[in-house]
């Protein structure tokens, strides 16, 4: 009998080694370990066997029953790994092929970048402000140090609804509401839509953006002004950008500047892209004037403060390149779909 | 304001390079836009005599001359020219030249003669008509100035001057003049100006025995000097006037039109000429016009004139526009022997009124709208006299007419050093703030600063601080940051507009920016019927055409104008979204309500009403606005009658969803069906509920039943939805539909429609008798509303 159950051991052996699939392996557990299986024909007879012989030929059997199982098992997990290997290697993919796309929508252009302008200037303790733009003419220009019939409305073709309410041709008429309402320190900005009636071309629209920006503190300096817009030109063009200083006129600052930043381009010497004066004009600034604090109830004795305004189009069209100032309103989605 | 280099240096003496000196003087506070040298590019062109011409042996229209260039030989050139005549003074440019443009002239054979340069045209040597009225512009230049054969072209021309082109802002028009920037150079440069008293000989008569002038309205204008010159000779000015004045920009005439523009320009006052001949009464009246006067200006225009135009007039008529334009019959003729100069100062805003009213902006009612000195009247009438007599042009009269109704109180303001560095943030000692305003003309008189009269712009210490600022240099004044931390943070509503825009580019649709004007036509085009109030609109009185006339109070043109240009552009697919304002008039002389809207539009290939309705469903999903009502409307004539919904909350309109008409589809040319939705932007925000409360995950596991039903067609499906949550209760968790069939084996004008369940109980684990019991509720509830189980 202990030659049978080495036989088997032997034989068993053999077999699971050549078996090369799950089913085969499972016929020959049935064939060595089910009821009807070798090892249990083989166990049967046990009773024949004298007592001495019965616990070594027992524990022989049992030797060869786990030796057989723990052989099926091992097996079993050869030919899975076999077969998921197989498997992997047949569901190979050209991973190189485009992926599947979502749908997204683009953000516009003007709006990308005057996200970034809003971004910088709440960093800087700067609220977000918004008046009309259906505008009475003392908020657009008689608040603002600039009488009926004075030049300096020559220089901003103005649409009228009646001799008293207009589409506002700047920003700051914003500043005016804020002061009316709010007492110092202020901080604010004010993006939004401004009309002039300039004809559609290339450079010019009949509606345009501009981001306006207040400051209404005690002890407000020039040389303040020029540190925050000095920061923000940074924080928008990079921490080598140059600035400068200009004087220039608007009624309600005085000082007045406009500030330029070098040419990118050029550093300065003139190119094509500065038109040869190697600056780059980017806005107007200027300190508020004490007249256009006292209008608003704020003592110009006690508190100063300074203004700016930025012209969103062209900060934009700088920044991407564009040419044609009417591409932002034609919305064609070949052109918005490039930002 | 152009600048001449050579005039400039009349009154400074300055030699610096052009850039250097635009650069110093755009930093000093007067723009320079840029500036021309003169002839600078031209090279090698010389005055030549032609000393004879003949036909081209093989050309009919070439022409070969023979010229003398002050060489040993002349030398043969070329001509297509049809102008050249045998003794004609002409510029040559050479083998090796270079003629405006830049473009090079080199020697070189025309139909096989050699031609050894070429002869120019003013528009090759940079000029035109303006710079020689005598020449012609399809020609050769046949130069009649005093010049040398063989002289370079610059010199024989005067072509050797820098023009600077200033930008002037309003508040200074003081430097709309040679002296006024000659000031500006000095202060800048730290140099003296040099200024020049006029000096007038005026032998004989008196003035005021030809002419007796009164101002009527003296508030609007403050003082008018005249001076009578007779046995004027009209003749061309001499050249270094006339090149003076074309350096400026302003074309030659005759001596007595060119010293009116040359004072103008030196001096920045406007002058003016006229005949005494056609003075009635020899009597000049400062009045406002009488409403129905006219006059015919200079221009050969006839004007009518308004009771608040100010008008110079004679004992009967109005003989000039003040401030503005002359008259026709006043102007100087070839016969004219005795002439009045006017040098006067109107009121700035009259003139401004006057000239836009009357639809002529002239040189002379831009300096006078701007507000000029009344002091600058009487130097720039002498001065005037003193070309007079320097040029032999006229003999004129002693005793000049000065009608003066000016204020002449100083204006001044404290000088307060202190509170100027402190503004500026800068420690500028005072002797340095006295300097640069006494260079400036301002004078110091204890604690107050006298203005000098001719700026008219300062008025507040803050003006002041300026002057101190700019010559002090805006770039010394140091950087510094604002003190004092300010919270900064966006409203409620500016984090939901950001929401919204967010959740919109998630969706796939692209931003788009729209003009807010539109034209009164648009309301046509998306079939707005005539009695509807949205056509009520604030309306531009002076627009720039009809297209942008009107402030709309919808959106929707402004969508549909977008998808028509994408359609036709070829963009097969277009998904777009604005927040958009629209305008909704109030009361007359109140402002209008302005209201945000969202505005969505789209068309393409896989598009359909429930895509843009999925697209609005899940915006007010992200934005937190629930419990919103929709139901089926008809008669918005814009959409489909049978493809439109219009979304309610809380009994407030909130929006609308629809499929355009297919009439407005063609108004707008889009071949293909297309959607738009518009939704309140402020209802939104009012009845968002952002608050989010935690629930427990279910404990207990749900019991799934599907259920398909037979009923009308004409139920919509949000009714049976409704029906099937309310019978079902608190255990319904979800409910989605799944099917909606109509066709084969469904009889006509009935649907079929199937729902999948899931029931879930808070507590407990839900038995099949309790689905049971609920899906028995739910098909008693579907039955009543006519609808029939399918098995």
């Amino acid at each position: 009998m202990k030659q049978q159950l080495e036989e088997i051991r032997e034989s068993a052996h053999e077999m699971l080694a050549a078996a090369s699939s799950p089913a085969e392996l499972e016929a020959l557990r049935v064939k060595f370990l089910g009821k009807k299986g070798e090892l249990t024909a083989i166990l049967k007879q046990m009773g024949k066997l004298s007592a001495q012989e019965r616990p070594v030929i027992g524990q022989l059997a049992n030797d060869v029953r786990s030796f057989i199982e723990k052989e099926i098992s091992d097996r079993s997990e050869q030919l899975k790994a076999i077969e998921v290997k197989e498997r992997l290697e047949k569901e190979k993919l050209d991973v190189t092929m485009p992926g599947k796309h979502h749908i997204l929508g683009q953000k516009h252009p003007l709006s990308i970048v005057l996200d970034e302008l809003k971004e910088i200037f709440l960093g800087m303790g700067f609220s977000i402000a918004t008046g009309p733009e259906v505008e009475t003419d003392y908020y657009n220009f008689q608040a603002l140090n600039i009488p009926k019939n004075h030049p300096a409305r020559d220089t901003q073709d103005t649409f009228y609804i009646n001799d008293n309410i207009l589409l506002r041709t700047q920003t700051s008429s914003v500043q005016i509401r804020v002061m009316e309402k709010q007492k110092p320190p202020i901080r604010v900005i004010a993006p939004g839509r401004v009309y002039r009636s300039d004809a559609v071309d290339a450079t010019h629209s009949p509606l345009f953006h501009q981001i306006e920006g207040l400051v209404v503190d005690k002890g407000v300096t020039m040389a303040d002004l020029k540190g925050t817009l000095e920061i923000f030109a940074q924080r928008l063009y990079g921490k080598d950008s140059v600035v400068r200083f200009r004087p220039h006129h608007f009624p309600f600052t005085e000082p007045s500047a406009e500030m330029d930043i070098q040419c990118f381009a050029c550093h300065g010497q003139g190119c094509r892209l500065c038109k040869g004066e190697g600056w780059i004009e980017i806005l107007g600034c200027g300190m508020v004037h004490p007249k256009v604090l006292s209008t608003c109830g704020i003592d110009p004795e006690e508190y100063s403060g300074f203004a700016f305004g930025i012209g969103l189009e062209r900060i934009v069209m700088r920044r991407f390149n564009i040419d044609d100032l009417r591409l932002f309103y034609e919305n064609d989605l070949r052109f918005l779909n490039q930002f | 304001m152009n600048l001449s280099t050579k005039w400039l240096k009349d009154f400074v003496d300055i030699d610096v390079k052009p850039r250097d000196f635009a650069e110093a003087l755009t930093m000093s506070g007067s723009k320079v836009e840029g500036y021309e040298i003169e002839g600078g590019e031209l090279s090698n062109i010389i005055i030549g005599k032609v000393l004879s011409i003949e036909k081209h042996p093989d050309a009919d229209k070439l022409h070969v001359c023979q010229v003398d260039v002050g060489k040993d030989e002349p030398v043969q050139i070329v001509t297509g020219a049809q102008n050249v005549k045998q003794g004609d003074i002409v510029p040559v440019a050479m083998d090796n030249s270079v003629v405006a443009g830049g473009k090079k002239i080199k020697k070189g054979k025309l139909r096989g003669v050699v031609s050894n340069g070429m002869l120019c045209s003013l528009a090759e040597l940079g000029l035109t008509k303006n710079d020689f009225p005598y020449a012609i512009e399809d020609g050769i230049f046949i130069i009649q100035e005093d010049c040398q054969i063989g002289q370079d072209i610059r010199e024989a021309l005067g072509l050797n001057d820098t023009v600077f082109e200033f930008e002037i802002t309003s508040n200074r028009p003081d430097c709309l003049s040679v002296i006024g920037l000659a000031r500006e150079t000095a202060v800048t440069y730290d140099k003296p100006l040099k200024l020049h008293q006029p000096q007038v000989k005026a032998g004989h008569g008196n003035a005021n025995d030809h002419l007796s002038v009164d101002i009527i309205d003296s508030d609007l204008c403050y003082r008018y000097c005249a001076a009578i010159v007779e046995n004027i000779k009209i003749e061309p000015s001499p050249r270094w006037l006339r090149e003076r004045l074309r350096a400026s920009g302003v074309r030659p005439i005759n001596n007595i039109v060119d010293i009116t523009n040359y004072v103008m320009l030196e001096y920045g006052h406007p002058m003016h000429a006229f005949d005494l001949r056609y003075i009635d009464n020899a009597k000049i009246n400062v009045r406002r016009a009488k409403d129905g006067e006219k006059i015919t200006t200079l221009d050969g225009v006839e004007r009518n004139l308004k009771s608040d135009m100010l008008v110079i007039a004679d004992a009967n008529k109005p003989v000039a526009v003040a401030g503005v334009m002359g008259g026709e019959y006043s102007g100087i003729m070839d016969d004219t022997t005795t002439i009045v100069f006017e040098s006067a100062c109107f009121s700035g805003p009259s003139v401004r009124i006057t000239a836009k009213e009357l639809g002529m902006r002239t040189d002379s009612s831009a300096r006078f709208e701007k507000g000029l000195d009344p002091a600058n009247c009487m130097p720039a009438l002498m001065r005037a006299c003193e070309l007079t007599e320097m040029l032999n042009a006229g003999e004129v009269l002693n005793g000049f007419i000065d009608c003066d109704k000016s204020d002449k109180t100083p204006r001044t303001v404290k000088f307060e050093p202190e509170w100027i560095n402190k503004f500026l943030g800068i420690e500028c000692p005072h002797d340095r703030m006295v300097k640069i305003l006494t260079d400036l003309g301002f004078k110091l008189d204890g604690d107050d600063i006298i203005v000098p009269s001719f700026r008219t712009d300062i008025e507040h210490k803050a003006d002041i601080a300026e002057e101190i600022a700019r010559i002090y240099g805006y770039n010394v004044i140091p950087i510094t940051q604002l003190r004092g931390s300010i919270q900064a943070q966006l409203t409620d509503k500016q984090h939901f507009e950001s929401l919204v825009n967010q959740t919109m580019l998630s969706l796939g649709c692209s931003e788009i920016y729209t003009f807010s004007f539109i034209s009164p036509k648009y309301y046509d085009k998306i079939l707005m019927p005539a009695d509807s109030p949205l056509r009520n609109s604030v309306k531009i009185s002076n627009p720039l055409g009809e297209d942008t006339s009107i402030m709309r109070t919808t959106s929707l043109p402004s969508m549909c104008e977008t998808l028509s240009r994408n359609y036709n552009n070829r963009n097969a697919n277009a998904s777009l979204y604005e927040i958009t304002t629209e305008y909704f008039p109030t009361k007359d002389n109140e402002l209008p309500i302005e209201k945000q809207s969202i505005v969505i539009g789209m068309y393409g290939q896989d598009v359909d009403y429930y895509s843009i309705k999925g697209i609005v469903e899940q915006l007010l999903d992200n934005a937190d606005v629930y419990d919103y009502d929709i139901e089926a409307v008809s008669d918005n004539p814009s959409f489909h009658p049978g493809r439109c919904a219009e979304l309610s909350i809380n009994g407030q309109y909130l929006g609308i969803i629809g499929e355009l008409h297919p009439q407005v589809l063609e108004n707008y040319e889009i071949g293909m069906r297309a959607y738009a939705a518009l939704i309140d932007f402020d209802t939104m925000y009012n009845n968002r509920k952002p608050e989010k409360q935690y629930k427990p995950l279910p404990r207990f596991p749900a019991v799934t039943r599907d259920i398909a039903f037979l009923c009308d067609d004409s139920i919509p499906v949000l009714t049976l939805q409704r029906a099937i949550s309310s019978a079902a209760g608190d255990h319904l968790e979800s409910i989605s539909l799944f099917d909606v069939y109509k066709g084969k084996q469904i009889p006509n004008g009935k649907k079929s429609v199937a729902y999948n369940m899931v029931l879930r109980s808070k507590d407990s684990t839900l038995t099949d008798t309790d689905a049971d019991a609920i899906m028995k509720r739910i098909i008693k509830a579907l039955t009543a509303l006519g609808a029939e189980l399918r098995s």
